[in-house]
């Protein structure tokens, strides 16, 4: 059962799995895990040149831009102006027009900033970027996202690196119900079923880095992602039996013996 | 900086030597950054790759330099 493609702002991609670069012990077992997990797309975060110790590789030595579609985040952006300097900032380096837009609201949930989210998304979408924004996981919100012209919508699951899993799977359903953009999940995935449950309510991705990275066995895990995105998917398009009280049986009740 | 007595730039967020007027190809070789990984800012304004020759450093500008590290 061929499936359609996962389309980005007018990029194709293949694999609904988005992986994060940070918390990894070194950049070769970055480079392992985002290998095995068969995502095509990364995210990335934007930060000063370390100018004292320039003896230091770079990330991007590990994750060729020309294999991996590079996703700068604004990571650590707590208004919208320092967001959309970001965006520029890191679009300047040369890797694309998508962005992943996170205005952060609060530093101990980090939830974010809504209004100041879309006030950035306003701003970058007016100037050619293709807008990812990190949102919480409201139907009204994701609305006006894409309204505004964001190329996706990214609700969060639970609150960043906390391994919750969907707590709300009733307004991810109603989100995607009116979505005319992907709708991607993001944050919140603890394990592989956490990622498949968000891909048989019919998300389009899975964004996740602490799942993967901060498990015992990073390699493994992130395959186990991979492999649950693709099943969740599957599952999705395949359409599952209504769920019902009482048993049905799966074996004839004719010609029983007796 | 009109006198000269400046002779330093801030250079992401500290003090950084430079005791001459420096093309911007010039600071990042020094500073052993490929200028593929990375944006600039001088003074606030994001200084597109196709200028870093001709785009001068002046004692008393600020400069930031950014490049991608891991994040989620």
């Amino acid at each position: 059962m061929q499936d359609t493609p996962f389309e980005l702002g007018g990029i194709k991609f293949h694999s609904r799995l988005i992986v994060g670069t940070g918390k990894y012990r070194d950049f070769a077992e970055t480079k392992a895990a985002v290998e095995a997990s068969g995502a095509e797309i990364v995210t990335v975060a934007v930060r000063r040149v370390n100018i004292t110790d320039r003896g230091k590789e770079n990330l991007l030595d590990y994750l060729d831009p020309k294999r991996y579609q590079i996703l700068p985040n604004t990571a650590g952006c707590f208004t919208a102006d320092e967001a959309i300097r970001t965006c520029r900032l890191a679009r300047e380096v040369g890797v694309g027009e998508l962005v992943k837009l996170e205005v952060i609201g609060d530093n101990r949930t980090l939830f974010p900033d809504v209004a100041a989210t879309i006030e950035a998304a306003r701003v970058l979408v007016k100037e050619g970027f293709k807008v990812m924004p990190y949102v919480t996981d409201d139907p009204v919100t994701c609305l006006r996202l894409q309204e505004i012209g964001c190329v996706a919508v990214m609700p969060l699951a639970a609150p960043i690196g906390s391994g919750l899993g969907i707590r709300n799977p009733f307004n991810l359903a109603i989100i995607i119900e009116q979505a005319k953009v992907p709708v991607i999940v993001d944050a919140g995935v603890g394990t592989a079923s956490d990622a498949a449950e968000a891909m048989e309510l019919g998300c389009d991705g899975v964004l996740m880095n602490t799942a993967i990275a901060g498990a015992k066995d990073p390699l493994a895990m992130a395959r186990a992602m991979k492999l649950a995105v693709e099943a969740g998917r599957l599952a999705y398009r395949a359409g599952r039996i209504e769920r019902k009280l009482y048993a049905t049986a799966s074996s004839p009740l004719t010609g029983l013996i007796g | 900086m009109s006198d000269s007595i400046a002779t330093s730039i801030i250079l992401n967020g500290d003090p950084y030597p430079l005791h001459a007027d420096t093309p911007l190809t010039a600071l990042l070789e020094r500073l052993n950054v490929r200028r593929m990984r990375v944006a600039v800012e001088l003074n606030h304004q994001i200084v597109p790759k196709a200028r870093y020759d001709e785009t001068i450093v002046r004692a008393g500008d600020s400069v930031e330099i950014i490049n991608f590290v891991g994040g989620g």
